[in-house]
């Protein structure tokens, strides 16, 4: 990929970082405003994607390598059941909110409705390194081109 | 009676006479997608209020009452979303068994790939 | 709203059928894009600011994804259409189908009425009115997905970890080499 465009470069390395701010926005005013754990963890990803596509898998690989995508993954699902356990030893019932049963926060402040925003972050995370594996993987097989060539660069990262 | 559930429905057999049809595994994704919209669109018009608002409250509204007597159905839309996602995903592994399938065989049509398939196999 | 409603699902319609007609895979992608924005505007004007940021977002992936694997072969066209019979078979089930979607439409809700207005212990009207009290949340989606309905949010993660763990392991370089297809390529290359 040698013959990609400066200004395409320029403009998506100033652009993923918004991109970026505003998955982490609609994440964390999930429980207050139309957005959420999904869209804002795809929002992510695809602030990633960006630079996968404007600069090239090896750019994206060390903002983000393989394994700690993989890591996002796994944590995310892990404090999703951490605090439905949580609930269970808490609340009495897996998954039940017991942070609002315990400590109601005043409603429409970012710091309410107990365990709502915890899972919304951790979806968000999950679906973030889930999402940029899945294109980054398939981004890797050259369709068409040399296949190989572009998996040994992946598995030297 | 509207003809909004009708056209849905068109949609929907739009997606699903692709997929009866069609030879080749993109068209054949294309086809998933098609159907998956129709079914999220399906399931969010069950839950449409005429003149309703989102189910989102807010600071300068906060009476429970009007608002629950206004507000669009969110059940819908909470499960919609799951599948929004979900079909993201499932379209990741159909084109993840596509790109493999064309890594061995060089075409996305099917029948090239039965055909091949049964020559190696003699 | 209702004309604009029906509109939109036209224009959603003839996207669909472009993208099951043409010849170029890179069109059919492109128009498949058009069916994806059109369900996300369908999605604001039924009042699921929700679904409309995820829907447009999730489309902008699907639509890298897909142009990804047909832009190699922008410009050459695919076979030839599919065979009589299989057209005949599926026009018959179709229209059977839509002969049975005629007889369910007149018994489902009329457009712009809830269900949950018809059924009197329908989950979504306690939903509504004890959602802020019970989980603090202003956003009742988030409420019912992450509280009221946490079980599904937690099927749904596992759906995904699954799918994106199917990828990985189809396109892994170990499986590229050691499936017996892919050793015989690799033969047949040598």
């Amino acid at each position: 990929m040698k013959n990609r465009s400066l200004i395409v470069q320029r403009v998506s390395r100033w652009l993923a970082p918004f991109i970026f701010i505003y998955g982490l926005q609609v994440i964390l005013y999930g429980h207050l405003s139309p957005g959420g754990g999904f869209p804002g963890g795809v929002i992510l990803a695809s602030a990633f994607i960006l630079i996968l596509l404007s600069r090239g898998k090896e750019e994206a690989g060390r903002r983000l390598p393989l394994s700690r995508a993989g890591r996002f993954d796994n944590t995310g699902a892990l404090v999703f059941l951490a605090v439905g356990l949580l609930g269970l030893v808490l609340g009495g019932s897996f998954l039940v909110n017991f942070l609002q049963r315990l400590f109601p926060g005043r409603p429409f402040s970012l710091l309410s409705s107990g365990t709502i925003p915890i899972n919304n972050l951790a979806i968000g995370l999950k679906i973030w390194g889930g999402i940029f594996l899945a294109v980054l993987f398939l981004s890797v097989l050259r369709v068409g081109g040399d296949p190989d060539r572009g998996l040994k660069t992946m598995e030297e990262e | 009676m509207s003809p909004v559930y009708l056209l849905v429905f068109v949609l929907f057999l739009v997606g699903v006479f692709g997929l009866l049809t069609r030879r080749n595994l993109i068209k054949l994704i294309i086809s998933v997608a098609v159907i998956e919209a129709a079914v999220n669109l399906f399931l969010v018009l069950a839950g449409y209020r005429q003149g309703g608002i989102a189910p989102i409250m807010t600071e300068q509204h906060p009476e429970v009452e009007a608002f629950a007597a206004r507000a669009v159905d969110p059940f819908p839309q909470a499960m919609v979303l799951t599948s929004i996602v979900i079909g993201l995903s499932l379209l990741a592994l159909m084109v993840g068994i596509s790109l493999r399938l064309y890594h061995i065989y060089g075409t996305y049509d099917l029948d090239e790939i039965r055909r091949a398939a049964r020559e190696e196999g003699r | 709203m209702e004309a604009l409603l029906t509109s939109l699902l036209v224009f959603m319609i003839i996207a669909a059928v472009v993208a099951l007609a043409t010849r170029e895979l890179l069109s059919a992608v492109i128009a498949l894009g058009a069916v994806g924005f059109g369900s996300s505007a369908v999605f604001l004007l039924l009042r699921a600011p929700d679904l409309a940021i995820t829907q447009i977002v999730v489309e902008v992936i699907a639509l890298v994804l897909l142009i990804r694997t047909t832009l190699h072969l922008s410009g050459r066209g695919i076979g030839e259409g599919p065979s009589g019979r299989r057209v005949r078979a599926a026009g018959l089930f179709c229209l059977a189908f839509l002969v049975s979607a005629l007889f369910a439409l007149p018994r489902l809700p009329r457009l712009g009425e809830p269900v949950m207005e018809r059924i009197a212990s329908a989950p979504s009207s306690f939903y509504l009115e004890r959602g802020l009290e019970l989980t603090g949340s202003a956003n009742l989606v988030t409420a019912i997905l992450l509280d009221f309905r946490a079980y599904d949010t937690l099927g749904e993660a596992t759906i995904i970890f699954t799918a994106v763990l199917g990828a990985l392991t189809l396109l892994r370089k170990k499986c590229l080499t050691s499936c017996p297809a892919g050793r015989e390529l690799e033969e047949g290359e040598r």
